[in-house]
């Protein structure tokens, strides 16, 4: 615990906080990698995983596709980057974006999934087209798994982002990489905690921002018990339900 | 390619330490889960309070995690338990939400049915609910598998041998073939242990094999998360 202390103390040394290379400028380029990284990987993958989602197509092949990147460490792949384009922000920044796709999307096409097919049709029968079902009905009702996608995304990028410094580029790792080298502990301790603390104010706000993102509509409708389970007959999207056959 | 036609036999010894510290927390992440996602499923306080806490667990990068478990428990730094205890305590953090869920998905009238025909509470546990709850279980411990086995890497940073030390000497001698032959490695293991795990869930549940709808339903509820470094 000793260290613990001394690691809160290496973070709040006015020296941290000031000069070229200073706290404030490390802690900016954790967060621009997290956020530039998962916005790129949502430009790619919402519109992916909401046509999945729609049409039901192609999900075998998203699922295992996201599993298998899930496979692949981050590392391995930040290294292959920065050997193969050059160090810099830009391998960092390509690995954080392939690591942010698969949660993303499978967000997207399982938050599309989830709504209950009998609105959609009924959605349908109002006599909505497809885009009207897909950004009046399914979207919203599917936004919270769609935001929570989101959300772990960021959560895997900015705790990842610390691999930067491998491609030289930058972010809280430097710390991590000077106490490695310099066999300092407490070094090591405190780059540690202000990651680990950036993280869960991070996943804080996301949390607060799932409640604040989901339609009213959505929580009024939901089963209060986290035990009982809503038995959801699912019907085929674009072919009639045969009913009291 | 010509560096792993020559290091096959270091690619090959390095594969076997990533197997090896890949297991424990795959195992233990079950063992200890089992109990806590039991808890969290029947009591509402235990609930709320074990999925917190599992939660926030979650959300500690890595290598932090890596690196402060020496000062939390005592161990050297260059210590492989150190990537084995933080690796195991993820592995509880996703497998107890799962567990949760898991058993919460076996029907009600079945648990009924069982106590009506005389079960105990244990014996009506480990011979109704825990068989009925183990696709689920066998979907969170597919999802366990493949985040350890590639996490396990990021410990060759602090000096924990790995795979990951492919990554970082083809860093620093610009050896691309290296890297990727560790990705690769990385990439294998990971397949391999999937088909371990989907082959003792056929072996063990041969019923879910008849019961393919219903198993898809329980692949659907797979976490969405993922631990990253």
């Amino acid at each position: 615990m000793n260290f613990i202390l001394q690691g809160i103390d290496w973070i709040f040394d006015p020296a941290r906080w000031s000069g070229p290379g200073d706290m404030q400028s490390r802690i900016l380029e954790q967060l621009a990698y997290t956020f530039g990284a998962v916005a790129i990987a949502a430009i790619i993958a919402i519109p992916l995983g909401l046509l999945i989602g729609h049409t039901g197509k192609g999900r075998d092949l998203a699922v295992s596709l996201s599993g298998g990147l899930r496979a692949l460490p981050s590392l391995g792949l930040l290294i292959i980057f920065a050997l193969l384009i050059g160090i810099g922000f830009k391998a960092p920044l390509l690995a954080f974006v392939i690591l942010a796709i698969p949660p993303v999307l499978s967000g997207a096409y399982a938050g599309i999934e989830a709504v209950d097919k009998r609105t959609v049709d009924a959605a349908r029968a109002m006599g909505m087209t497809e885009w009207q079902v897909l950004t009046k009905v399914e979207v919203p009702l599917g936004a919270p798994l769609i935001v929570a996608g989101i959300r772990s995304g960021i959560l895997q990028v900015v705790a990842t982002a610390t691999l930067a410094y491998f491609a030289s580029g930058g972010a809280l790792g430097v710390y991590i990489n000077d106490g490695l080298a310099t066999r300092n502990y407490v070094e090591l301790l405190g780059a540690s905690i202000v990651v680990t603390a950036l993280a869960l104010i991070l996943e804080g706000i996301f949390a607060l921002a799932q409640r604040l993102i989901v339609p009213r509509g959505v929580t009024a409708g939901q089963v209060k018990d986290v035990r009982s389970r809503p038995v959801r007959s699912r019907a085929t999207v674009g072919s009639p339900i045969q009913e009291g056959k | 390619m010509n560096w792993v036609a020559n290091n096959l036999g270091l690619v090959w010894s390095l594969t076997l330490i990533q197997v090896a510290l890949a297991i424990p927390p795959i195992i233990l992440g079950f063992v200890i889960s089992l109990p806590l996602g039991w808890l969290a499923n029947r009591f509402r306080v235990t609930r709320g309070a074990l999925l917190t806490i599992s939660g926030l667990l979650y959300t500690i990068p890595s290598l932090p995690l890596f690196i402060a478990l020496p000062a939390i428990i005592g161990t050297g730094i260059l210590d492989p338990v150190n990537v084995i205890v933080g690796l195991t305590i993820y592995a509880v953090a996703l497998m107890v939400r799962q567990t949760a869920d898991a058993l919460a998905s076996v029907d009600p009238d079945t648990k009924q049915a069982a106590t009506a025909m005389g079960f105990s509470g244990w014996s009506r546990f480990w011979k109704v609910e825990f068989p009925l709850a183990g696709p689920v279980l066998l979907a969170g411990l597919r999802v366990v598998s493949v985040s350890t086995v590639s996490l396990v890497s990021i410990g060759s940073v602090i000096g924990v041998t790995s795979l990951g030390y492919l990554f970082l000497n083809g860093l620093q001698r610009d050896i691309p073939g290296e890297v990727i032959s560790g990705i690769v490695a990385t990439l294998v293991i990971a397949i391999v242990f999937d088909l371990i795990l989907v082959g003792i869930g056929r072996l063990l549940m041969p019923w879910t094999r008849a019961d393919r709808r219903a198993g898809r339903r329980h692949a659907r509820r797979l976490p969405v998360a993922a631990v990253g470094a």
